[in-house]
This record gives structure tokens, sequence and C-alpha cells, in this order.
């Protein structure tokens, strides 16, 4: 099944399918390791409910939800 | 000896504790200035070992070399245009796949490289083991070594393996296959740029996989280049069949390249025990961002910031305010009088003191900043924050500047430097000074209680201090959609592992900011000390409205007589101290109203207490009257006709300093300004006062005591209370006006010239003294106006 990552709720995995979007974040995204294939897991969300945290490549990474929408995920 | 010199450059990732090994490596012996034009830092620090001396440069963190951060650029045209001999990659080893990615960029750079594999030790206890003789074999031999930075385990070696890599003056020719169709358009682009090759430093493959990917900085550069127009256009037309017959960006392609390649490299070099264990880290997260609890802990730290930098800061600057009071004392006394020991006294070492007394605070400051910075809770305070803060169009590390702006504008700037980006740093500069910092309160305080009824006072500052906070939020989204827009700055950002600090890290991070803050923004401050006292207290030649000399004699000649006719006279004697009678009473009764004065210094005259005071004088002074009743009498009328001789010499002293500094410079630029700030409400004398404040704002007030001829005045003045409840021109509509204007004009000199080093131009400071000043007037001419057609104006 394909979702967003915005939508995976803490504690839930997935594979990255693809990374959308424009350029500059996207690059950002992509030079923080989030590349296709690469494993992502949710850790929690802030407090306010936004940004989010994830574990990619054995490191803790923040991203906006609005961020997290462009990437595409599959989930196991 | 002559030692031969080897300058290396140390790059890595953000927390890859590249900057650890820099300070244990370089100790003191380092120096921090600016790349040009660019406000990242450089630094540059020595070290000797053996026959060979190292400069070592510590380049900023970066993740990647693209042209879309400052760091970025700065990393990778400090490699190519300065050319260090060697260049050593740290690397975390515990995070050791994205940090590869940067690694395989520098390697692309074409320069002698060595790896250092760091923090092994935390790797290992997360049950990470890395092979590092198939890492280098993996890049075509570049060499490893292993080091601990936090220990200093390891970097002697890193050293002298750097000075052999440096021996080497190829690269070793590691490529990376980008994948047929790409290899296809770089053999395409490579003879075009050998051609241009001469003028520009960077390798031709690196220059052809830059164009390809449409690196901004480097088209820019080719462009200044003669003859290369049809370069750009023919790299631009390879560039776009690519993308096409890729089927997407070149630049994310060969980012997703990069990325393949190292995961394959991590499989192969890395033995992970348990990929999915639960750190130590994780578990403290848990409790630090907690949804509940998360909020709670982050202003309970906030506080504890505040408080170290504010409250305790205050201590060590009250004595050094003391210390330089005493300087200025003694070297007042001295000298002799003249402009010379004014400018000395008030000019110079008034100057200096203001400098210094910033000092404690800014070091607790940075203190703070770096052990939240070093543990790693900093992210997290943005990851906590930046909700609340994006909807004005900030980003959430700017929560901690703006929290110290209720102290003092000068940390709240300097502390902005946290945010990388140079967009989120500017507007939180620009607006950090609305926030009611610490010296504006004085004049607030005064000001209420001197028009408003104590049961709204604290309404009224409340006001004052939300007004500021949502101006605050205006002109932060305004800014962020007039000057500084464009994309927002993205918070993908790494939350790195807690870690406990070293001691060694803080103190020097410590030291480093806050010698700078004394070398930059000190001298200007005391430039402009001495500027303001140059205007408050010349012309120095003033033709007075009266002969202030003569009057003070005349005072005093009606004081002998009226002594010799009312208290010598009638006991038959020349002097008071002929009688020791008299002199003992004279005494006793001047103790009386020394003691009165001293316990009411600080009471209002209608209060109970007062009351009770007076009360118990006058019972005391009948005592003594029953006494002596002989003599009671006449020392008291002695001790009367002294006491006024005082006030009326202190009277007149204050009535001539008034009228010189309303002829003064600084009086004559507060007439000026009058006609401007008459629609608020304001005369020439709050003008001045508003000009001088400039300087500092609590500067306000003590001008203020000044022109209402009172001398010295502090917040605790009752006398400057009265003197204003009392003058026609002030209401409580204007008082509250006044406010509002010293809440929003211009920053103070320090707040000027920290901005100044903070953004290494003149021009933000002079933008933010003229948009603060303009945005005050708007304001206030609303209150103003506004309050007056409510009906408040009388």
């Amino acid at each position: 099944m394909s979702k967003v990552l915005s939508e995976f709720l803490p504690g839930e995995k997935g594979t990255v399918k693809k990374v959308t979007g424009n350029s500059m974040i996207k690059r950002r995204i992509i030079d923080m390791g989030v590349v296709a294939g690469a494993v992502i897991e949710v850790q929690k969300y802030a407090p306010l409910g936004d940004p989010m945290e994830v574990k990619v490549k054995g490191f803790n990474l923040s991203l906006r939800k609005k961020e997290a929408e462009m990437i595409e995920m599959e989930t196991a | 000896m002559t030692r031969k010199k080897i300058t290396a450059a140390l790059v890595g990732n953000p927390n890859s504790g590249k900057t650890t090994i820099f300070n244990n490596v370089t100790g003191g012996r380092q120096h921090v200035g600016n790349y040009p034009g660019v406000t990242v830092e450089k630094k540059e620090g020595y070290k000797n070992l053996g026959d060979k001396e190292f400069a070592i440069i510590d380049l900023p963190g970066t993740y990647s070399l693209t042209a879309y951060s400052q760091e970025e650029v700065v990393t990778r045209n400090f490699i190519v245009n300065d050319k260090p001999d060697v260049v050593i990659d740290i690397l975390d080893a515990s995070n050791l796949e994205r940090n590869l990615y940067l690694t395989i960029q520098l390697l692309e750079l074409e320069h002698p490289l060595l790896l250092a594999l760091n923090m092994v030790d935390v790797a290992e206890d997360l049950g990470v083991k890395i092979n590092d003789s198939k890492l280098s074999q993996c890049l075509n031999g570049a060499p490893v070594v292993r080091t601990i930075g936090v220990r200093n385990e390891g970097t002697d070696t890193m050293l002298l393996a750097a000075a052999e890599a440096s021996d080497n003056k190829q690269s070793n020719g590691f490529k990376l296959d980008y994948g047929s169709d790409v290899e296809e358009a770089i053999k395409k682009l490579e003879p075009l740029l050998a051609a241009l090759h001469n003028e520009i430093k960077f390798p031709v493959r690196w220059l052809a996989l830059k164009l390809l990917e449409n690196d901004a900085n480097i088209k820019q550069s080719l462009a200044k280049l003669s003859n290369s127009d049809s370069v750009i256009n023919e790299c631009d037309k390879i560039r776009v069949e690519l993308s096409h017959k890729i089927g997407e960006d070149v630049e994310l392609f060969v980012a997703g390249q990069r990325y393949q390649f190292v995961g394959k490299v991590y499989q192969q070099i890395a033995d992970v025990r348990d990929a999915h264990a639960i750190t130590t880290s994780d578990k403290i997260d848990k409790v630090l961002t907690n949804r509940l609890f998360g909020l709670p802990i982050f202003f309970g730290l906030m506080w504890v910031v505040f408080n170290l930098v504010f409250t305790i800061g205050d201590i060590p600057s009250g004595w050094i305010e003391d210390a330089f009071g005493k300087l200025g004392e003694f070297i007042g006394n001295a000298m002799s009088d003249g402009s010379l020991k004014s400018l000395v006294v008030d000019g110079i070492i008034g100057g200096v003191g203001g400098v210094l007394t910033f000092v404690p605070g800014i070091i607790l400051l940075f203190l703070a900043i770096s052990i939240l910075e070093d543990t790693g809770y900093m992210a997290r305070a943005a990851f906590i924050m930046d909700r609340m803060m994006r909807k004005f169009g900030l980003h959430g590390k700017s929560f901690i500047p703006l929290l110290l702006g209720f102290g003092c504008s000068v940390p709240a700037i300097m502390g902005s430097r946290m945010l990388e980006n140079p967009r989120d740093r500017m507007i939180t500069i620009l607006v950090s000074p609305l926030m009611s910092c610490s010296a504006k309160l004085p004049v607030y305080t005064v000001l209420i209680a001197a028009f408003f009824d104590p049961s709204v006072a604290g309404n009224v500052l409340f006001s004052i201090y939300i007004l500021g906070i949502i101006l605050l939020m205006i002109m932060a989204s305004i800014f962020r959609k007039t000057l500084f827009k464009g994309e927002s700055e993205p918070f993908v950002m790494e939350l790195p592992p807690y870690r406990v600090p070293t001691l060694k890290s803080i103190v020097l991070h410590m030291w480093e900011r806050s010698s700078l803050y004394l070398k930059k923004a000190g001298t200007i401050i005391l430039a402009a000390s001495i500027l303001m006292w140059f205007l408050t207290n010349y012309p120095s030649e003033v033709e007075y409205s009266k002969d202030y000399e003569a009057l003070t004699v005349q005072a005093e000649e009606t004081y002998t007589r009226q002594v010799s006719e009312d208290v010598l006279a009638p006991l038959n004697i020349e002097d008071v101290e002929q009688n020791e009678q008299l002199t003992a009473l004279v005494g006793e009764i001047q103790d009386v109203n020394t003691e009165f004065d001293e316990a009411t210094a600080e009471l209002e005259e209608d209060s109970a207490e007062y009351t009770e005071l007076e009360t118990a004088k006058t019972e005391k002074m009948q005592q003594i009257e029953t006494d002596n009743p002989e003599l009671y009498a006449s020392a008291a009328k002695y001790v009367e006709l002294t006491a006024s001789l005082e006030e009326e010499k202190t009277h007149l002293e204050n009535e001539q300093t008034g009228e010189k500094l309303e002829r003064s410079y600084s009086g004559q630029l507060g007439k000026f300004v009058e006609p401007v700030i008459q629609p608020l409400g304001f005369d020439w004398r709050v003008g001045v006062s508003l000009v001088a404040g400039v300087t500092a704002k609590e500067v306000v007030l003590s001008t203020m005591g000044t022109i209402y001829s009172l001398g010295e005045t502090d917040e605790n003045s009752k006398s400057l209370k009265h003197a204003l409840a009392q003058d026609p021109n002030l209401n409580p509509l204007v008082a509250y006006s006044l406010m509002v204007f010293v809440l929003i004009y211009s920053p103070c000199l320090a707040a000027l010239a920290v901005m100044k080093r903070e953004t290494n131009s003149w021009k933000w400071p002079a933008f933010s003294l003229l948009y603060g000043t303009a945005l005050a007037w708007v304001v206030t001419f609303i209150v103003y106006q506004g309050g007056k057609l409510l009906g408040f104006g009388s």
C-alpha cells in the first residue's frame, strides 16, 4: 500500500518510493539520505502536532508535515 | 628548527565531532574571523607536531556540497581556491552512511583527502563495527584513521597521516560511475570545459557534473569568463536532453546515485549487530519532546536560561558598574575640573564601563547556548516551537533569541546566530528589539507611577509588553513577505543524539564569542558613547538666561546674614562652634533628619509607614526640645537655614545643568525634532531625552531628570515622578504615548553595534534605526491622536 510520509503514525515504518515537489526542499530531503529505497520509521510528532521526527539510515531527522507530504512511501 | 608547514582543512557533517577535534588539537591557538561577504565564521588554529607545523582550518559543517547554502559554497570554494595541502574528512562512525555521502563529493573535488573515522567508541556501543581497510579499498585507497575526538585520542596519528596524504599532490583518481546516460553527457561536456579550464580552478569532471546538476553558483562564475556563453548554452542543452532521457532532474538523479553507491559500500564495511536497538538518546528524547511534558520542560529550561543570563549575570554586572563608578570618582578627584576630565570620566570611563557591564550576561548566555547546543537539546527546542513560530514567518529556533530580548537586545541579536538560514536570522535580528528589554522597564515604571493609579499600573505595563509582542509578530510576517521572501527555510533537520558536552569546548565557545563582542561591538559602543558625551556637553560656553554664580553668592550672603541675625546675635556669639552645647544640639537634630530621610527615601508620602515615621520623628524632636529648652529654637532655626541654603544651591545647579543641556547640541537636536514629534504629544524636552536614549534606553529617564532640573535620577526617584506629574505638557495619554515610543523606536547603540557585527554591514543597523523610529512614530501617532479623539487627552 502506498501513502505519503505525513500520513504515517508514530511507530509506523515504510520504504521511500519517490520524493516529489519543489527542488530546493527536495534536494535537502535527498541530501539527508531520504532516497528511493531508504527505510523510514516515524518516531513521533512534536507536542504541537508538527513537525515530525523519523529515523532514517540510523539517525533522527525532523521535518514538517508539509515536507513529509513530498515523500511517497511504500508500507510493508 | 624550521618546520614544514602544512595546511589542513577539516570538513564533515554537523555533529560529527569536527569542532571538538579542532578545539582539542589546536587548544587556545585559534583565530576566528568571517569569510569575506558572508556571515559564515572562519576558524583557523595551529599545532606543531614533530618537524611539522599544521595550520588547521575548521570549515563549516555541511551535509553536501550544493550551492543551496552559504556553508556549502564556502567549503567547496575554500578547497578549490585556497588549495589546502590536505582535506581531512571527519566522519561520525555511528552514523556513517549519511556521512559518506559528503565523502564521495569531497573525493570528486580531486584533492588529497584523509578520512578520520570519529566516535568509533559510540559506534561500538551501538553495536556497529567498521572495517576501515575495506572502506579505504572501496574508495580507491583513500587513507583512513580512527579517532575519538572527545578524548583527543588518535588526533596526532590523524595529523601525521594527513601530512603523508598531502605528499600525494595527485588525487587518488576515484570516480563514481553515474550510469551510461550521465557519463555520456559528461564526456560531451569535458572538452568544452577543458578549453576554459585555465581560468577556473575546479576539476573538469566535477565542473561538468555541477553544470549538469544546474548549479547556480558555478554557472555564475562561468558566465563571468569570456567566451563562455556558447559553452553555457551547450551545457544547458545537454542537461535538458539528459533529464528527458532519465526522466527526472539530473541533480536528484545524481544525488540518488551517490546514496546508492554509499549504501553498497556501507553494507560491505559495517557489521551491525542490532539495527533496531532503542538507544539511550531515544529514551531521553521520549521524555524531553513528550507530547505532554515537552512544552513545560522547554519553558522551564528557558526560564533557567533567562534567569542565568539576567539575574545571575546582573550580580557581576553590578560589580563592574560599581568598580567603574569608583574608578571614575578616583580619576575625577585626581584631575582638575575641565573638559578633559569630563571626557575621561563621563565619556571614556562611562563608555567602557557600559560596554563591560554587558559582558557577564553575554558570557553566561553563550554558556547556556553552548550547553543547549552541545547536549543536542537546541534542535529539540526548535522542534517543539516550530509550529508556533512558523505562524508569523519565523523558525523554531528563533524563540530563544526572542525570549532573551526581554532581558536585552544585545544577547538576543547575538543569539540569533544559532539560526543557520540567513533569512531567518535577519528577520529575528530585526524584530528582536521590539521586545521590552530590561532597560526600558525603568522608563515605564516611572511614567506609570507618575500618571496612573496603582490599581491599573500592572495592566498598563502588561499592555506595553503585549503591544511589543504583537508588533513583533506583525513585523516578522511583513519582513517574511517583503524583504526576505522566497521559499521558507525547510525544517529538514537532523536531531543529533544527546551527548554529554565537554568542558573544554564549552569554555572555548564562550571565550570566542565574548571576546568577539568585546573587540567588535565594544569599539563601536565606546566611540558612540564619546559622541553622545560630546553632543550633551557641547557647546561648553553657554550664555545663560541668569547669572547662576551671582545668584549662588547672593544666596550664601543671605544665609550668613540670617544666621547671624536669628541665631548668633541673640546668643552673643560669632560662630556656632563657639557654643559647644549648640553645636552638639545641631548635630543631634541633623542626625534625626538624616535618619528620617534615609528611612523614607523609597516610601510614598501618603503611605501609613511614612506617617508612622513622621510621628516618630516629631516625637524625637519634642524630646530634644524638652531636654534643651533654652537652645532648641536657635539650633532648629540654624538647621532649617542650612538646609534651605543647600536646597537653593542644588536647585540653581540643576537649573544650570538643565539649561546647559537645553543649549547643547543634543538640546538643539531636541528642538529641531520638536515639530516632528509634536503630533505625538511630545515637546522638545521629551525630544532630547529620546535622542539621548539611543545610547541606552534607560538614559531617557536620566536625561529627563536633568532637563527637569533634578540632578541624578533613577527609577526610584520620587522627585522625577512628581516633576513629571506636575508638568502641564504631560498627562496620562502623553505618558502612555511616550512608553509606546520608547518601546518601539531605534534600538540602542549597543544593539546597533552588535547588529553591525552580526550582519557584517552597516546597512542593517541603519535600516533598523530608521524602520524602528518610523514604526514608533506611526504607532504612537495612532495611540495619541486616537486617544485624544476618545477624550483621554486631558
